[in-house]
């Protein structure tokens, strides 16, 4: 069971609605190479929806935390969308609940991007 | 049902992430029979699964010639998982701490501190080669 990306456009944000498991092997490269190709194409507003995402590793944890550096980095923003209760946990566990914009709303998500 | 018997469960795997998936399995099987409810099995289930990736990543570092042992133990109390590698060693004490400022925005360090985090027990050997990993689990508690 490994995870699934899909992307769409709102309002000049994307959206990537993640499923299944970002883990060693099973997520995590998927996630970074995604973020990658974004950058590539000048798309630096990204709402990661991870309302479907069931499990999630410290390597997934660290992915997280590495697409949200690389795109600040490149003067963009990456917000997190629907975290579920196992995320928000761990997320707050490792004190990166601070860190994230964290939404659980998208339309007021896709609102709160400065571009 | 489970009854007071001790369980015993070995294995020598490769160092392939198709057995930190084993490893993982086996883990929740052992939590479910041990009536685990679903946030606690997640936990434990995710603190062997780090375990592992950790033999297999950190220590043996993926090498084909080098074996990962895991055994899964409940006692009646207490479920443990020992897993061991052949690498290097790790000495927990030299690793940083995830939760400093300066390493909040690291991409990695962060598998022995949530295993510490829950688990209600973990112990580290060195082994010559390699590191074994005791987690222990006391049934009927809650660690977070």
């Amino acid at each position: 069971m490994s995870m699934k990306i899909s992307t769409r456009q709102v309002d000049g944000v994307t959206i990537m609605d993640l499923s299944g498991r970002i883990t060693l092997g099973e997520g995590s490269v998927q996630l970074r190479d995604a973020v990658r190709d974004l950058l590539s194409k000048g798309q630096k507003s990204i709402l990661l929806n991870l309302g479907d995402v069931n499990y999630i590793d410290s390597s997934g944890i660290g992915e997280l935390v590495s697409a949200f550096t690389t795109v600040r980095n490149q003067g963009g923003e990456l917000k997190l969308l629907n975290l579920t209760k196992k995320v928000h946990d761990l997320l707050q566990i490792t004190k990166l609940y601070t860190v994230f914009d964290i939404k659980d709303d998208e339309t007021s998500a896709i609102a709160s991007f400065t571009r | 049902m489970a009854g007071p018997q001790v369980t015993r469960i070995s294995y020598t795997l490769d160092s392939s992430l198709d057995s930190v998936s084993r490893v993982e399995q086996t883990a929740e099987q052992l939590a479910k029979k041990a009536g685990m409810d679903e946030d606690e099995l997640f936990r434990f289930t995710m603190a062997v699964r780090e375990a592992a990736v950790n033999a297999v990543l950190h220590g043996n570092a993926y090498d084909p010639d080098k074996r990962i042992t895991a055994s899964f133990e409940n006692t009646g109390n207490s479920l443990v998982i020992r897993i061991a590698d052949q690498g290097k060693g790790l000495d927990p004490d030299t690793l940083p701490d995830p939760l400093a400022p300066e390493n909040l925005l690291r991409g990695s360090g962060r598998g022995i501190f949530l295993i510490r985090s829950f688990m209600d027990e973990v112990h580290f050997k060195l082994l010559n080669p390699g590191t074994e990993l005791t987690l222990v689990k006391h049934l009927g508690t809650a660690s977070t």
